[in-house]
């Protein structure tokens, strides 16, 4: 119970934020109508995103100055369920976008800014296949992940804000704040989004898990 | 004080070295000439919009012919030796030194035979030299240390390309939205934006490049 409490947790944060994310009250709102109940599913996918990037540069930086084959395995494995979380954020953002905005892929900043991310982190990686050698390939590629960090956080978070976009918030929309009176939607998303984070973070360690098995019996093996 | 004689005398050793051969420029300068022609050819006579981005292709192009080389066209045993003699930090700075001073040779004569064949009047032609200076300074910091990232993984060209297309592209975007700025002759209090976030890109990759190919040298 000790360890495992958080999983639990995040379990039961996605159940209460299916339920109530497809039965609890939202507002009622013009064009919008009930397809506003996608953020409960679209936001907390690029929170979760966005989490395991961080922790990915954080143990590639750990990496760098340790050399400990974990942090590795650990950047690398983040990446690739962030990816995963990217690629659902996109589905749904495009499901939505479809009903709103009239086009699955109406050309904005935010949506252009994350698929060019998201190919900046599949150069990862392509970039760890190109490598043979385990160590020059872990410290290569960290070199390469902490280098493309900054440009992700440019590309998502900052030249979307600075242009016109279709989303809230920016070039002059209203922010989330505002179709959102009584707190009500604050409710179901920041739970929905812990809940996606422990569950996203979960999957990573699961994944993490069996890399060690591998390097382990790899390195007995030989 | 020690870094900054250890980087003036890696310039200059790139500097002499290219000289003698004069290889790289050369074709990187026929490169980008025969470019431009064919693009010439092909368009014949182009809208604002297209002259300004046909242009930031061909640079975008160019430059990352110019700079794949930087890392592998000394042998590997030489490149040893001089990482006995200097520390990583002035290798790296004066790669881009270097790098800058090929960009902006290259981007000056890029744009010189680019506006002599293809007819576009400029509204503000200091603005728009001055996104030139900016955005060759800005391709060759981001692209030097790529350029070392994949020379370390066997330097093909397709990885290069891989690696540094997604990296440049915001610089790419704020560049073309400064330019087209320029071309339409705004008020330069409109500009001032991309101005900085230009410089602070170019600021931000200098200063991560020094961190990190300290890590990235040894083998």
């Amino acid at each position: 119970m000790k360890s495992y409490w958080w999983k639990i947790l995040g379990l039961l944060l996605l159940l209460y934020s299916i339920i109530m994310g497809l039965l609890g009250p939202v507002p009622a709102l013009p064009i919008v109508h009930e397809t506003i109940r996608n953020v409960y599913f679209h936001v907390p996918m690029w929170f979760t995103m966005f989490t395991l990037y961080v922790i990915s540069v954080v143990c590639s930086v750990k990496y760098l100055s340790s050399g400990n084959p974990k942090d590795d395995i650990i950047a690398v494995e983040s990446v690739n369920v962030g990816i995963i979380f990217c690629a659902f954020g996109l589905i749904s953002g495009m499901l939505w976008a479809n009903f709103t905005w009239g086009d699955p892929w109406p050309n904005d900043p935010q949506l252009n800014g994350s698929a060019i991310a998201t190919l900046m982190y599949l150069a990862y990686l392509v970039l760890r296949n190109a490598l043979e050698e385990e160590q020059k390939r872990a410290r290569i590629s960290a070199i390469y992940n902490i280098f493309a960090f900054p440009i992700m956080i440019v590309l998502m978070y900052i030249l979307p804000k600075t242009t016109d976009s279709l989303h809230p918030g920016a070039g002059g929309n209203s922010g989330f704040g505002e179709f959102d009176l009584d707190g009500m939607m604050k409710v179901v998303l920041y739970p929905a989004s812990l809940g996606w984070i422990l569950v996203g973070i979960w999957i990573m360690t699961l994944r993490f898990r069996i890399r060690k098995l591998e390097y382990q019996n790899d390195t007995a093996a030989s | 004080m020690n870094v900054l004689k250890e980087v003036r005398s890696l310039i200059r050793k790139d500097l002499i070295l290219e000289w003698r051969s004069k290889y790289a420029i050369n074709s990187i300068l026929l490169y980008v000439v025969s470019t431009v022609f064919v693009c010439y050819q092909a368009f014949k006579s182009v809208d604002p919009t297209t002259w300004n981005a046909l242009f930031w292709i061909i640079l975008l192009f160019a430059s990352v012919n110019a700079i794949n080389k930087s890392f592998v066209q000394e042998s590997h045993h030489r490149q040893l030796y001089y990482y006995t003699l200097a520390s990583p930090k002035a290798v790296i700075l004066s790669k881009i030194v270097y790098n800058m001073l090929v960009m902006l040779l290259l981007a000056a004569i890029a744009f010189l035979v680019y506006s002599i064949i293809f007819h576009n009047p400029l509204a503000d032609p200091l603005l728009y030299l001055c996104a030139v200076v900016l955005g060759s300074m800005g391709f060759a910091s981001v692209f030097t240390m790529v350029a070392g990232i994949s020379a370390k993984a066997g330097n093909s060209s397709t990885l290069m390309a891989v690696l540094s297309f997604p990296i440049v592209i915001p610089l790419l975007l704020v560049l073309i939205k400064l330019s087209k700025n320029a071309l339409d002759g705004l008020a330069r209090s409109a500009s001032y934006d991309e101005l900085i976030v230009l410089l602070a890109i170019n600021i931000v990759t200098i200063a991560i490049s020094l961190l990190l190919f300290p890590y990235l040298w040894r083998d």
